[in-house]
C-alpha cells in the first residue's frame, strides 16, 4: 500500500515546528509502524536529507520509549498497543496519516517527534520507591501478601512510563502514571510504612513539573498501552486525602 | 600468557565467605572520597549504582536511553531462578550451581557459578522488600514455576513481565539515590571511549546525544554494565539500541574479550516477515511447557493448511529426538533441531523459515480458559505481530539471536584485565559458559550489582589506593580529540549507503556463516568478507545532518562501525574453537546422530583475546577451566 504521511518536524526545542509531507511507498502490512518509518527514513537519508527523529528501543511494547500521536491518538488508538507493536495491516492504501509528538508542557520537544520525559523520572525520585538498602532484607516468604493484593499491585506495576496518558489528557495531567506507581507500592505491606509520605511527595513533584490537574475524563485509560485502570486514580486521591489530613 | 581467574582457595561452598572476609574494606567516612562511573542502567548497572551509593560512594550513572528505566533488561519475560527450595522439590544451592554449569556445557568458571547460586536467594528477598509484585499463591507465599534445563521449579516470576518488574525495582532504588543526591544520572549520554592512565581505568569520554557535546568524566573506577552484542547479527531479540561499543572500546584499550563465539539462539521467536524487519520478538520459553513443536514430514505439505495435514504426517521432532525432555530441551538443542528441519526443506511460512508450536492438544487437555490464563499475553502479542489467532492455528516460530554469553573477561572480583575496570551482567563472560539457561540472566545481572561488586570494588580501592587523575589530564584531552575526529569522519564520508543497509549486510553474513551452525570454510569466508565490508562502510556510509544536535543516524553509524570490527573477533574465536559446545556448534565436530561433540582435552579453557592494534591480529590467551567439585560429563537430554 501507499500512504501519505504528515509528520511534525522541529529542529530543536527553541525552533518553530511544522508539518512536512512524505510518501510511504510499497508499505507491507506485516511491517510495524516504526518499521514503516524506518523505511521512509532510509529514503530520506538516500536523498541526503535529515531523517525524522523518533524514540524507540525494545520494539516489543515494554520499554516505553516509543511515543507518537498517530491521527490524533497517542499510540494510534488500538487497545493495549504501543506504537512499536502497531502494524500496518490496520491502515488502508491511499490513507493520509498525521504523526505528532507527545504534546505537553512538562514534556518539552527535543527534536521532531522526540520529547523529554525527565519529569516522570523526577516524580519517581520524589517518592516512587520503598526505602530499603541492599542487604538485610528478610526472607521473601516472611511477609505473606494475599494473591488479590499482589495481583492488583501488579496491574498497577505494569505501567511502562511512556507518557501516553499525559499526551491524551486535555489537561496534560500525569495522574494515571503517578497513581499507578503510588498504588503499586501503597497496596503492598512493604510499601505501607511510607504510604503517606509517598502520596504527598509524588503529587507535589507532579505539580511542580507543570502537569495539569485531573478531571477524570478517562482519556488516559483509553490510550494506555498497558490498560492501567482509572481506579488507581481514585486510590491515589484517597491516599493523598488521608495523608494531607494527617500532615507529614 | 595464562590468565588467573583468581578463584579463592578452599572448599567450593566456603570460597565466597572466605573471600569476603579476606577482602579489604574502605572505612565509611572514606567511601565518599571515591567516585565510581557506572555505564548502563539495566539490572546490573542500576543495582550496582544504587548499592554503591547506599554504601557511601560517589556515583555517576550513564545511559543512552531517555531514562534509566528503559534498559533492555526490561524485556525479559519468563522469570528469575533462585535456590530457595520453597516448593520442597529437592532444590539446593548445589543443584542450581550444577544445573547452571551443566547447562553451560562445562565452559564456565566453577567458583563464579557457585557464588551465583549462593546469592540467588538474597536477590529474591531484596526484590520482595523493594515491592516487586512477584506472583503469589492463595496463601500469600511466593509462587514458582519450572523452566528449560531444570527438573525443579525454582523460577520466580511476575506474570510475563519479570524483567520489567525487577528492573523497575532496581530503577526505583537508583531513583531514590538520585533524589538523595548520591548518584548523578546522565540519560541520553553514550560512552564512546575509556580513558586509561598508567594502566588503570580512570574515566570515560561520552557524547551528549541531545547536544552532541563530547565530554570527559573522571572516576576512581569504571563499571561497564552495557549488555550483550547480539545486535552484531542485525536481527536479534535485543532492543534497537543495544550495542557493543562500550566493551569494544574497552577491549581496544586493553581489556581482554572472552569467548565471543558463545552466542545464544533462542528457539521460540516470531519468524522474519520481510526485508523491512528491524528486530525479532521472542516469546517466552514457558510456551514450551504446553505447546508441541512440529513440522510436516513431507516437504509437499509445508504450504498446505495445517488442518489438511493428518497427525501421521506430522513430525514432533523434539519429542522424537529427546524423549525425556521433549519440548523442554535446552535452548541450543531446540534451536538447532528447528534449523535442521528447515534445512531439510520442511520449514513452514515465508521462506520456509519456521516450525509450528501447536497448542491444540493443550487446549483439548486443559481447556481454552486455562491456556488463555497461562499464556494469554503471549498469544495476544503473537496476534499483534502476525495477525494470526494462535488459539485456532499453531504459532509459527523460528530461532533468533537472543543473548551473548561471551563478553569482557573478568576475574572472580568482576574486574577486567585493566585494573579499575569492572564489568557486570551480560557484558562480562563469567557465569553462563557456552550456553545460558532460562531465567538465569536476571539472576546474574542482579547478583553482580547487588551482591558481588559492592564487596569487591572496596577491595580494589583499599588495596591499590588509586591515584586521582582529573579530566584536565592530557590523556582525557587526547581521547576526546580522537572521538571528535571519529565523529567528524562519519559525517564527512557522504557516501551512497545507509548505516542500516551496511549493518543488515553484516548481520546476514554472520547469521549464515557464524550463526546456529559453523564450519571452518564458512568462517574463513566470513573473515575474508568482513574487512571488505568494513572498507565499504568507511568509504561509502552516508550520515546526514550535524554533530551538534540530536542525530540518531550518527549514533547508529558509530555503533555499526564497532560491530564491523567486533564481527571479525567473533568469527576468529569461532574458528579457533575446534569443538562444539553449548551455543557454539561446529559442523565438523558432531556425533553420528548430530549432537555436539565437546573436546575437553583440548578446549577446556576460556579464550580471552588481547587487542594488538588495528593492523595486527589479536592474541589469544587462555584461562584453564579447572573443576574441583564437578565431573565434566556429556550433556544428555535424551
Amino acid at each position: 500500500m501507499n500512504l501519505t504521511l504528515k509528520v511534525w518536524r522541529q529542529k530543536n526545542g527553541q525552533a518553530p515546528g511544522h508539518f512536512e509531507t512524505h510518501q510511504a511507498k510499497a508499505v507491507i502490512e506485516d511491517m510495524s509502524f516504526l518499521e514503516m518509518l524506518d523505511v521512509v527514513n532510509e529514503g530520506i537519508l538516500d536523498r541526503g536529507q535529515e531523517p525524522i527523529a523518533f524514540d524507540s528501543d525494545c520494539r516489543e511494547g515494554i520499554c516505553g520509549m516509543c511515543s507518537l500521536v498517530i491521527n490524533g491518538i497517542p499510540h494510534g488508538g488500538h487497545q493495549g498497543t504501543a506504537t512499536c507493536q502497531l502494524h500496518m495491516r490496520h491502515f488502508k492504501d491511499g490513507e493520509t496519516i498525521t504523526i505528532e509528538p507527545w504534546r505537553a508542557k512538562a514534556f518539552p520537544i527535543v527534536r521532531d517527534l522526540v520529547t523529554n520525559r525527565g519529569a516522570f523520572d523526577r516524580i519517581i525520585q520524589a517518592g516512587g520507591f520503598v526505602s530499603v538498602n541492599t542487604g538485610g532484607a528478610p526472607d521473601g516468604n516472611a511477609l505473606p501478601v494475599s494473591k488479590t493484593v499482589a495481583d492488583t499491585s501488579m496491574d498497577a506495576a505494569a505501567c511502562i512510563g511512556c507518557g501516553a496518558c499525559v499526551a491524551a489528557c486535555k489537561n496534560a495531567s500525569a495522574m494515571l502514571f503517578v497513581a499507578a506507581k503510588a498504588s503499586q507500592l501503597n497496596l503492598l505491606p512493604q510499601g505501607k510504612a511510607e504510604k503517606d509520605r509517598r502520596a504527598l511527595s509524588m503529587v507535589e513533584q507532579m505539580d511542580a513539573e507543570g502537569f495539569g490537574n485531573c478531571t477524570v475524563t478517562g482519556s488516559c485509560e483509553a490510550v494506555c498501552p498497558k490498560e492501567i485502570s482509572l481506579d488507581f486514580i481514585t486510590r491515589l486521591n484517597r491516599d493523598f486525602g488521608i495523608a494531607a489530613v494527617k500532615g507529614r | 600468557m595464562t590468565l588467573d581467574g583468581k578463584s579463592p582457595s578452599g572448599p567450593l561452598a566456603a570460597k565466597w565467605d572466605k573471600h569476603k572476609f579476606d577482602l579489604k574494606l574502605v572505612n565509611p567516612a572514606n567511601k565518599r572520597k571515591f567516585e565510581v562511573l557506572v555505564v548502563g542502567s539495566g539490572l546490573a548497572g542500576a543495582s550496582a549504582a544504587a548499592s554503591l551509593a547506599e554504601l557511601g560512594y560517589k556515583v555517576k550513572c550513564f545511559c543512552f536511553q531517555d531514562s534509566p528505566r528503559r534498559a533492555h533488561s526490561i524485556a525479559a519475560q519468563g522469570g528469575i531462578n533462585a535456590a530457595k527450595n520453597y516448593p520442597n522439590d529437592g532444590d539446593s544451592v548445589y543443584r542450581l550451581f550444577y544445573d547452571t554449569i551443566k547447562g553451560g556445557d562445562f565452559r564456565a568458571r566453577e567458583a563464579n557459578v557457585y557464588r551465583l547460586a549462593q546469592v540467588s536467594g538474597s536477590i529474591i528477598d531484596q526484590c520482595v522488600a523493594q515491592g516487586v509484585p512477584f506472583a503469589r499463591e492463595y496463601g500469600g507465599l511466593l509462587a514458582n514455576r519450572s523452566f528449560g534445563g531444570a527438573q525443579v521449579s525454582r523460577t520466580f516470576y511476575a506474570r510475563g513481565q519479570t524483567g520489567q518488574q525487577l528492573l523497575l525495582g532496581a530503577y526505583q532504588a537508583l531513583s531514590r539515590q538520585i533524589g538523595l543526591g548520591t548518584v548523578q544520572m546522565f540519560p541520553r549520554t553514550e560512552m564512546l571511549d575509556l580513558v586509561v592512565i598508567d594502566g588503570q581505568a580512570k574515566g570515560i569520554v561520552v557524547r551528549d546525544l541531545v547536544t552532541g557535546e563530547i565530554s570527559s568524566h573522571a572516576g576512581d573506577a569504571v563499571v561497564l554494565a552495557t549488555g550483550g552484542y547480539g545486535n552484531v547479527f542485525f536481527l536479534s531479540t535485543n532492543a534497537k539500541g543495544c550495542n557493543v561499543t562500550a566493551t569494544w572500546r574497552a577491549y581496544k584499550k586493553g581489556a581482554f574479550f572472552a569467548n565471543p563465539c558463545y552466542t545464544q539462539i533462542h528457539p521460540t521467536c516470531i519468524p522474519v516477515s520481510g526485508e523491512h524487519q528491524s528486530k525479532l520478538t521472542l516469546m517466552s520459553e514457558s510456551l514450551r511447557n504446553d505447546g508441541r513443536v512440529w513440522a510436516p514430514k513431507r516437504k509437499e505439505d509445508c504450504a498446505q493448511p495445517v488442518s489438511s495435514i493428518p497427525e501421521s504426517e506430522r513430525d514432533y521432532f523434539l519429542e522424537r529426538k529427546y524423549p525425556s525432555f521433549g519440548n523442554l530441551a535446552p535452548r541450543d538443542i531446540s534451536s538447532r533441531s528447528a534449523k535442521e528441519v528447515c534445512d531439510e526443506g520442511r520449514g513452514v511460512g515465508p521462506g520456509g523459515l519456521g516450525v509450528y508450536l501447536d497448542f491444540a492438544d493443550a487446549i483439548k487437555r486443559l481447556g481454552l480458559n486455562v491456556v488463555r490464563e497461562r499464556y494469554g499475553n503471549l498469544f495476544d502479542m503473537y496476534e499483534k505481530i502476525t495477525g494470526e489467532n494462535a488459539y485456532e492455528r499453531p504459532m509459527r516460530i523460528y530461532p533468533a539471536v537472543h543473548y551473548t554469553m561471551g563478553g569482557t573477561w573478568v576475574d572472580y572480583n568482576l574486574m577486567s584485565t585493566l585494573p579499575g575496570l569492572f564489568v557486570l551482567g551480560e557484558a562480562n563472560f563469567s557465569d553462563h559458559g557456552a550456553n545460558r539457561l532460562g531465567a538465569s540472566a536476571l539472576m546474574q545481572g542482579l547478583a553482580d550489582g547487588y551482591f558481588v561488586l559492592p564487596y569487591t570494588i572496596g577491595n580494589y580501592f583499599a588495596s591499590t589506593k588509586p591515584v586521582k587523575a582529573p579530566t584536565s589530564h592530557p590523556e582525557f584531552k587526547k581521547v576526546e580529540e580522537n572521538i571528535r575526529l571519529f565523529t567528524t569522519k562519519l559525517l564527512s564520508i557522504k557516501g551512497k549507503r545507509t548505516p542500516t543497509s551496511l549493518h543488515r549486510e553484516l548481520g546476514k553474513l554472520l547469521w549464515e556463516k557464524c550463526g546456529m551452525a559453523r564450519t571452518e570454510a564458512g568462517l574463513k569466508e566470513a573473515l575474508r568478507r568482513i574487512p571488505e565490508l568494513r572498507d565499504e562502510f568507511w568509504k561509502n556510509v552516508n550520515v546526514t545532518a550535524e554533530n551538534g544536535e540530536l542525530n540518531q543516524a550518527l549514533e547508529y553509524a558509530g555503533r555499526v562501525a564497532d560491530f564491523m570490527e567486533f564481527a571479525e573477533l567473533l568469527c576468529l574465536d569461532a574458528l579457533q574453537r575446534r569443538e562444539s559446545c553449548g551455543g557454539h556448534f561446529r559442523e565438523e565436530f558432531q556425533t553420528p546422530d548430530g549432537e555436539a561433540r565437546r573436546d575437553d582435552e583440548n578446549f577446556s579453557f576460556v579464550a580471552a583475546w588481547e587487542y594488538q592494534g588495528s593492523d595486527k591480529a589479536p592474541v589469544m590467551h587462555q584461562e584453564p577451566l579447572v573443576y574441583e567439585e564437578v565431573h565434566m560429563s556429556t550433556r544428555s537430554y535424551k
